[in-house]
Order: structure tokens, then sequence, then C-alpha cells
């Protein structure tokens, strides 16, 4: 069946509902929401998620905003915690201690603090060990619900709370790590890379297949945040576009190891357009910082054009 | 009757955990405590119990799994050590603040640092008060028997607390003694099934665990751990009152050996009571009114029995098997003391710190702590009350 925004709105129950207390203009409640409208409307799903924005904005006791069953303990041990209870799943059922029918799915949120940093350690042993979950990164690039700080997560020369822009160094002065990347490297059979965009294709389809793959998988999602990027909130859906069109945040997923990119921009956007409507990259445009424009456009075109090749060399090898 | 075995602590802690058959097991290797998971993999292996044996990468991801697991609906059970527990430390108090009956067994070692793997009770004393019950054993057997109790103490309605069953690292995990096993029926029926009331994979009734707990609530939640905690030492008594009925052996609180007329005791807990018990008979053959009261109830602490126990004595000494670093004493004779004054029964105390790092403790030292009881009943006088056992001093060979 052919992807249709609208049906699936119509048709598919909302899990994550509203109420919540998730910023205006942040990203990550949609990217939430659509996940969990993959899931087939009989499966139950246990969903985990790490200390951090969503999870203090959605479940302030006694109210909860997931209509799942639902887990927090700690900001990084979000992995282990799923696959504990993905443990307890596939053992009781094996033991006949659960009703024979239906499925239980078993999703994991966390930012980038609590996923690239806090919780790599955690997150690549349940994806080593090879438990039936997804875990899913909202990456918005920096410690948001802790008033910004850097993350290894954070684009080279942002300026944050603990890499503020000074008149001796000019922000965050380290380049992004690659999640996506890292976690490809651990032979799971599903990793991708996805955002909210274009009626949120790409995202559901990735989710989708996510959650239907048997084993781990992955899924790294831009979530941008208007606190800590310095964007009008009415613009998130403009600077997804942005962050794909510039190939800053390029889309695509790897399939037992094949890379294949899933959208590929018909014309590549210079990254400035997306620097330029985000405060964190205001210093970048003040006159004798070209040099730093420059540099971070070396950088994406280096990481997609490592990306085109990823591609090329794995599908040969198929 | 029983099945009679040889058995080191390490052994006995898993054959307790196969014939419980957890759903679920998620550990970490750490001295001396490795060999529980080791054997315990091995029943998986072979297909002996049900378990799903999860081999995560840390001890902080072995409790959160262990969270998970019991979150979900399941038994689940781990072990460790020392740093391995300290690692878990978050996940302590989170465990018990979720009420979710986890059960670990805890083979008591050094927490560093400098790196030491022998035994002392600094690790169990870092999580003290995290809201877990907290037992100990002074050898296989009593490690063995607190662990097919722990369950249907930890499940209890009332409870729902995680707990712990300490033994001493090496002196016991490690120590092949004489042990008798009941049989694997026995345990089963005894243990019983799992049913939690409201747990994650229940998809007719989806819960949410581990909400941000602001100012208006978090208060209340911490005072029902708190009540739960007081209700476990019932609950605790009761359990054993069953378990004696199905192996004869006695199980309270904490043992009183030749108490009833002493003049003099020893407070301790785990292996040492052992030795202790030995000096008290040698000395009872001399004529001096030595006892022992061995804790086997840490968490929740037996506040009244305690002081009711030692009220008779002349003079008691406390050993800590961890220095507190506090200027003031160790944790248990803390605990001792503050339940004496609270209790209004005096009797002169002191304190030793022995055994640290493995540091042999012979029968020669603890007579000597007699000897010293011995000098405070003559003199009515404490110097100090805050005392190291065993310890070099300059000058000392």
């Amino acid at each position: 069946m052919a992807y249709n925004l609208k049906e699936i709105i119509a048709t598919k129950p909302v899990r994550f509902t509203s109420g919540h207390r998730m910023c205006a203009g942040c990203g990550a409640p949609p990217v939430a929401r659509h996940i969990m409208r993959a899931l087939k409307p009989e499966d139950h799903a246990v969903v985990a998620v790490a200390t951090g924005c969503m999870e203090v904005s959605t479940f302030i006791y006694p109210y909860t905003a997931w209509t799942d069953s639902f887990i927090h303990t700690a900001f990084e041990c979000t992995a282990a915690t799923l696959s504990g209870a993905e443990a307890a799943y596939v053992s009781m059922k094996k033991q006949g201690k659960l009703p024979k029918d239906g499925d239980t799915k078993f999703i994991a949120f966390g930012g980038d603090g609590g996923t690239y940093d806090i919780g790599l350690q955690s997150l690549s042993g349940a994806m080593e060990r090879g438990h039936d979950m997804v875990y899913v990164c909202y990456d918005n690039g920096a410690y948001m619900n802790t008033g910004i700080q850097r993350s290894s997560a954070t684009p080279k020369f942002a300026d944050t709370t603990t890499s503020p822009a000074g008149s001796v160094i000019p922000g965050k002065m380290q380049s992004r790590k690659d999640l996506a990347k890292i976690m490809a490297g651990h032979h799971i059979p599903y990793v991708a890379q996805t955002i909210g965009y274009m009626n949120f294709k790409d995202l559901y389809e990735k989710a989708e297949k996510a959650i239907y793959t048997e084993g781990p998988a992955f899924l790294n999602v831009l979530a941008p945040c208007p606190r800590g990027w310095g964007y009008p909130t009415d613009m998130l859906m403009q600077i997804n576009k942005l962050a794909v069109e510039t190939c800053y945040w390029p889309l695509y997923e790897v399939v037992d190891g094949v890379y294949h990119i899933t959208y590929k921009p018909a014309k590549k956007l210079p990254v400035e357009e997306f620097l330029k409507p985000q405060k964190r990259f205001k210093h970048l445009f003040k006159p004798g910082n070209e040099w730093m424009i420059e540099e971070f456009q070396k950088e994406v075109d280096k990481r997609w054009q490592e990306l085109l090749d990823l591609e090329e060399i794995t599908n040969k090898a198929e | 009757m029983g099945i009679r075995e040889r058995l080191s602590g390490n052994e006995a802690a898993a054959i307790a955990m196969k014939q419980i058959n957890p759903d679920v097991v998620a550990a970490f290797p750490i001295t001396p405590s490795t060999e529980i998971p080791q054997y315990f993999s091995t029943f998986v292996a072979n297909g002996a119990v049900d378990t799903e044996f999860v081999a995560v990468e840390s001890e902080h991801s072995a409790m959160s799994a262990c969270i998970g697991a019991e979150a979900a609906g399941s038994r689940a059970m781990t072990a460790t050590s020392a740093n391995g527990l300290s690692l878990m430390w978050e996940m302590i108090y989170i465990a018990s603040s979720l009420r979710l009956p986890i059960v670990l067994s805890l083979v008591n070692r050094a927490v560093s640092g400098p790196l030491n793997i022998h035994n002392d009770h600094s690790d169990a004393m870092g999580v003290r008060d995290a809201g877990w019950i907290m037992l100990f054993s002074e050898n296989n057997q009593e490690a063995y028997d607190n662990t097919l109790m722990a369950h249907r103490i930890a499940e209890n309605k009332n409870v729902l607390l995680p707990l712990m069953v300490c033994q001493d690292g090496f002196i016991t995990s490690h120590s092949i003694e004489n042990i008798e096993l009941v049989e694997d029926e026995k345990v089963k029926e005894f243990v019983g099934e799992y049913h939690p009331e409201h747990y994650l994979l229940n998809k007719e009734e989806p819960i949410a665990v581990g909400p941000l707990d602001l100012q208006s609530y978090l208060f209340e939640h911490k005072a029902q751990q708190a009540e739960a905690m007081k209700a476990a030492k019932q609950v605790i008594l009761d359990v054993a009152k069953d378990f004696e009925k199905m192996t004869g052996r006695k199980y309270g609180l904490f043992e009183e050996y030749k108490l009833d007329d002493a003049e003099i005791a020893i407070v301790c807990m785990n292996s040492t009571a052992g030795t202790t018990k030995f000096v008290v008979d040698n000395l009872r053959e001399k004529g001096i009114k030595a006892g022992l009261l061995k804790i086997r109830v840490f968490r929740p602490f037996p506040v009244d029995e305690v002081a009711n126990a030692l009220s008779h004595l002349k003079a008691i000494a406390i050993l800590d098997k961890a220095d507190s670093l506090n200027a003031a004493g160790g944790a248990l004779f803390e605990d001792v003391t503050s339940a004496m004054y609270v209790n209004n029964k005096h009797v002169p105390a002191i304190n030793y710190v022995y055994g640290i790092g493995g540091r042999d403790t012979k029968a020669d030292d603890i007579e000597s702590v007699y000897n010293d009881l011995l000098e405070i009943v003559k003199t009515n006088k404490i110097d100090n009350p805050y005392r190291y056992l065993g310890l070099r001093r300059e000058g000392d060979k």
C-alpha cells in the first residue's frame, strides 16, 4: 500500500498523545508520534525513554502521554533497561506465561546526550546481544534538557552553553560523531538515518521496517530544538527540509550491511542556508568568519561523498 | 530429608538460583562473584533452567536489565561484588523506588581504591540505605537458605522491595563446606510462582513506570518505601517460620549465640561469626561469660530486638568490616548504639573496624576483643570507642 499521511493519521491510533509539555516547535514529538503510528494497531509496545526532554515532558506523575506500556529508569541505560524487558518477554513467552496471541514490540527513545554520549555503551551492548528491539535517537545536537550543553552530536562551531562562541574560541571546535555508522559497525540487521520531512514518509517507512525487522534496529532522527538552535518555532519543517536538502542530514538506511541513500537532493543547497536561520551559528556570518562556513561546507561534502561511496561499494558487494 | 553436598558459597548461591529458576538473569563478571553467573550460564546452556541469561556489558546494565525484566513482569536475578555494586549504585536506588523485588547475590569484597579483590563489607555498606532488604550469611548454608527465602520476602505485597543476600568473598564464596540442599520440587513449591499485580507486558493494562516525580509526590512515595521496609521485618520472620517447617533450620532477625547469660558480647555479621563462636566456646570453658549476636537482617535493621537482646550485657563490642571514614565509627556500630539509645538501654559499647581488604581475622584477634571487654567491665572506662582490630601500626612487624 502506498504511503498516505492523511490516511495514516485518520486510521492509525495516536499512541503518543497531546497534552505533553514539550516545547512548541520541538522536532521530537512529531517524530515519536509518527514512529508509534508505524506499529500495527493490534500490537502492544513497551516503550523505554532515557532521562531527557522527552521523558520529563511526557511522564510527569501522575500523567502520561503514552498509551502503551512505558518505562524510564535513568539517563545512560535505556537500551539495557529495554533489553531486560525484551529478555523477560522471550523467557515468559517461551514458558507459556504470556498469552499466545499478539506481539509486543520494544522501542527505546533517547536524545543525543543519552545515546551518543552517556548511553553509548549500554546501546552498543544491547545491539550486540541481538535483542529484538528498536532504539530511536532523537538527535537535537546538544543537552537541551539541562540547558543547551554541547554533546558529541553537536555540530562544529555551534554556540552552546559549554562551547560558547567566545572572543578566542568560536564555539564547539570538534566535528560531530557519526552515530549511525557506529551502529552500522555493529552489523545489526537495520540502521537508518531519517527526519520528519516530505509528509513524514521516510520516517514512517523506516520506523515500520525497524519495528518489524527481527533483531536489533537503530534509527537516528534529527529533531531540531528551537531553544538550542535558535529558530522561530513555526520554522521547524523548514529547518528539517534545509537539513536534508543541504546534505547536512543525509537520509539513508543500512540493510544487512548494504547502504541505500533514500533521498538524493536534485540540487544540493549550500550548507549556509541551513546554518543561517539558526542563532547558534550566528557568529559564522560575521565578517572575517567566512572560513568557518567554508570549513563546515567541506565537512558536509566529505561526509556526503563518503556515503555515496559506501552505497556504491556495499551494493557492488551485493 | 535434604540432600547432603559439599559446595562453595558461590556454588550454593548458583544452585539456589537454579532451583528458583528465574525468568531472567542479567550479570557481569567480577571477582569473587564471577562463578555465580558462570555456573548459572552452564545451567542455561544445558537446558536445566528456563531462564534468559543476558550477558550484559557492565554491572550498570546488569541492574538496568534486571529492572526492565522485573518491571516487565518476570523474576530477575543477578550477582555482583564491590565495584560492580558501586557501578550499579544509581540503579540500586531506582530498583527499590520502582518497588521491584529483584534478588541480588552480593559476594562481599572491598570497594576500590586502591584495588583489592578480597573480602570486607564496604560494598554492602555503600548501599545500606538504598531501600534494599539486606540479609547476611555466615556460611554457604546460610547463603543458600537466605536465597531460597528471598523471593517470598521481596515479593510479598506488603513489601515489594529488592533484596540482596550477602556472603563473604573468598572466605565463604570459595570455601567448600558441607551443606544440606532442599529437593528441587520442594524449593519450587516453597518459592512459588510470581504473579505481579501490574507489569509492562500486560497488554490488557499498559502501565507507565519511572515518572518525573516532583515536589507534590516524591516525599509520599519515599515514605511508602520506608513503610515497606518496616513491614518487611514481620514478613522475614513469617517466611523463616515456613522455611523451618520445610528444613528444620531456624532463622530469625539475628542469631544469639550463648547470649542469654553472657556478660560481654560481640556483634558482627557474616563469616566472622563462625570464628567468634569458636572463641566464645573457648572462653566459656575458662568460665568467661562471652556471647555473640550475629546480625542476619541488616536492613530492615531490627532496632528494638537488638536493643533488647543486648540490654543485659556489661559491655559489647561491635565489629565493622568496613570503615566509615567519618571519624565517628562504623555503620553497624552506629546502628546498634543508636538502637540502644532510643530504647533507653545503656551498655558500654566499643567499635572495632577489622578485616579490611581481606586482612585475616583470627581467633586470637577475636579473643583480644573479649579481653578488652573484660577490661572495660573491670575499669568501667572506655578511653576510645572507635578502634581497629588487626591494623599494623608504625613500629609493628
